[in-house]
């Protein structure tokens, strides 16, 4: 009961509704935009919320998320092209039936059950986050770097691309986190000489950087791109057959979302595939898929929303982002000073369940602004890319000049802009780099500690039960890959 | 599908050190050997303070599983080669020189010159002609982001042209 009235605090604070209306009709904005998304967008107002409280930075962050999962649709449905990896999956049929005429009804179907599959996830997230905490006071230094990696390999095995390059992003992501003086011995480490090193490289000119200066420059090569735009006269409630073709799909997409999203990998984007292809198998007509069909936009919007709450569990009960957009949360929790775990449910639950009660009014809120403003956010894809993206260029380099008032920083976000170019042009996920970078620091001290607790023995990770399981839950991640590649094969 | 397949003939044609696997590997490798190397240049602590590992080993063992998983993609690679890549534009090649420039007016000049400068840049090469819009892009949106950042965040950009003129 008590967690219930702080679920619904934010509703009786004028400052966190005002943040929360913010925050929706941004994140809209952002997830109509294609190559924007919630996680650039995320990047983008970290550096702003340093001027909130930190309830009400992660609470505009969740917000963003929450909305910007539902706004890629939008664009989905009407130019056909994701405004966010995560409505890929809806452009299959929604496009089809927007092609039909019917297009009002194809983003009210999204919308709705948007809507259903992020509230069920909120509801998960409740129940789920605190159990999830609670077995994690069983952890010490030995769980916790087996937790890490993982959370690593999860990467490999269910996110998007090539899983050894992912595990290779990975890499790379903990060894920009070894940048800096080493925090056990104080020796500097790749600083090379440059003062401003020796603090490490900050999360947010790499996240910056990677998301939307390299998002920037693959605009540069897609400036002759045309969309085919179709126009949206008002959305339209699904009707009753609608609801009754699409209420099983809508609640299993939403379970399958909500778990997936759980999982430590790229949350919604395969859950959106996931829950599409679960749709089209469990249809009576999965001949209408890819042509139009109501149930696969209902499978794809509720598994890629209900991801959102279910990234939120790890990420807040263990420190371990779900998705990257929650990696980009847990930055903002990190430049908060809020150590997420399962010390943050015992001693600030008013913080916690305020950030899940917001979510589930920033559901209902992009359900209202959706419905009645989805005509007007399909009008801001009509910004040209050539007057948006300078835009961003300079809020991204006065955000990221503004955290430590450093020049360096601005250079290091430009640098990572060129490489999370490169990364994507060869098949290289950017987002392992920043669970890397979040992780990094995780592993090595979990690493280093435990072999102090184990005196230097190494088969002694082998002797704790909680460690063991997550390094046999590693090695069947790794091999996942291989064995799903050999079933296609056959 | 059959695009791809034709791509990826299209790669296999190729001399392996034209070929994008070969290249993306060897530069990968490149620079985890060049800072394998650098992790021998690190301090060693003295057992009496060191806890657990070296400071080196650490970032040793991440480079050298890099470079092993480097090899084991190049490997895959030669058997399943990578689909060739659409040649870059130009455009690509002017937003990569104004961040080019950017770095350059702003260390030099002005930060807030070389924001206006890059948008202008940028805006005009990627095709918005229209004098109304580069000023959009070039002054009124960066004194915008300037004043929002300079009143309601209090920041204090670096000296410069323009930023010394304000600040005096």
């Amino acid at each position: 009961m008590d967690n219930l009235l702080l679920m619904i605090a934010p509703l009786f604070s004028s400052k966190l509704l005002l943040v929360l209306f913010f925050g929706t009709l941004f994140g809209l904005i952002l997830g109509v935009l294609p190559g924007l998304g919630p996680t650039t967008g995320g990047a983008l107002i970290l550096p702003f919320t340093m001027t909130l409280d930190p309830l009400s930075a992660i609470v505009l962050l969740t917000s963003i998320y929450c909305a910007g999962t539902y706004g890629g649709a939008i664009t989905a449905v009407l130019i056909n092209t994701p405004g966010t990896p995560a409505a890929a999956a809806t452009c299959l049929d929604g496009y089809p039936l927007a092609q039909k005429g019917e297009a009002g009804r194809a983003l009210g179907m999204a919308t709705v059950s948007s809507t259903v599959g992020g509230i069920f996830s909120v509801i998960i997230l409740v129940f789920f986050a605190p159990i999830l905490a609670q077995l994690a006071y069983e952890f010490g230094q030995p769980e916790y770097f087996a937790l890490a990696i993982f959370g690593l390999t999860m990467l490999a095995s269910i996110g998007e691309g090539s899983p050894i390059k992912n595990l290779i992003a990975g890499a790379f992501g903990i060894l920009i986190s070894t940048v800096g003086k080493d925090f056990m011995t104080s020796i500097d480490r790749f600083t090379f000489g440059i003062n401003e090193l020796t603090e490490g490289i900050g999360f947010i000119p790499v996240v910056v950087g990677l998301f939307a200066m390299s998002e920037m420059l693959t605009q540069s090569t897609l400036i002759n791109q045309v969309f085919n735009r179709i126009a949206l006269k008002a959305i339209k409630l699904p009707s009753k057959d609608d609801y009754k073709k699409t209420w099983k799909t809508i609640l299993r997409s939403s379970g399958i979302g909500s778990f997936i999203g759980v999982l430590p990998a790229e949350g919604g984007t395969v859950a959106s595939l996931i829950g599409y292809s679960e749709a089209k198998r469990f249809s009576k007509k999965p001949e209408e898929f890819g042509k139009g069909s109501i149930e696969g936009i209902a499978g794809a919007e509720a598994a890629n929303n209900a991801a959102t709450g279910g990234a939120m569990v790890p990420t807040l009960a263990l420190g371990i982002p779900g998705s990257a957009t929650t990696a980009v949360i847990l930055t903002g929790l990190i430049i908060h000073g809020v150590r997420p775990g399962p010390d943050l449910f015992r001693e600030q639950p008013d913080f916690l369940y305020g950030i899940f009660g917001a979510m589930l009014i920033a559901n209902v809120l992009f359900f209202i602004f959706g419905f009645f403003g989805a005509k007007i956010f399909a009008r801001i894809t009509l910004v040209p890319n050539k007057i948006l993206w300078p835009m961003i260029f300079a809020v991204s380099v006065c955000g990221t000049y503004s955290l430590n008032q450093s020049i360096i920083d601005v250079w290091i976000m430009l640098f990572f802009g060129v490489l999370g170019f490169f990364m994507r042009r060869y098949g290289f996920s950017v987002v392992p780099v920043i669970i890397g970078l979040i992780l990094g620091e995780l592993v090595e001290g979990t690493l280093r500690q435990s072999l102090v607790i184990f005196d230097g023995n190494w088969f002694m990770f082998f002797t704790r039960p909680i460690a063991l399981t997550f390094f046999i839950l590693s090695l069947i991640a790794l091999a996942f890959p291989l064995i799903r590649a050999k079933k296609i094969k056959k | 599908m059959k695009n791809v397949q034709k791509q990826k003939r299209a790669n296999k044609s190729l001399p392996f050190f034209f070929r994008d696997e070969f290249k993306v590997s060897f530069v990968i490798i490149f620079i985890s050997v060049a800072l394998l190397i650098t992790t021998f240049t690190f301090d060693i602590v003295p057992p009496i303070l060191n806890r657990g590992i070296q400071p080196a080993t650490f970032p040793k063992a991440l480079l050298v599983l890099i470079i092993v998983m480097t090899l084991l993609i190049y490997y895959f690679a030669t058997k399943n080669p990578w689909k060739v890549q659409k040649k870059l534009p130009k455009s690509f090649f002017l937003t990569l020189l104004s961040f080019f420039i950017f770095v350059v007016i702003s260390k030099t000049l002005d930060f807030f010159l070389a924001i206006s400068a890059l948008s202008i840049f940028v805006s005009y090469y990627w095709g918005e002609k229209r004098i109304f819009y580069l000023l959009l892009v070039g002054i009124i949106f960066p004194v915008i982001v300037f004043v929002f950042f300079e009143t309601i965040l209090g920041l204090r950009f670096p000296p410069g042209i323009i930023t010394n003129i304000y600040y005096s």
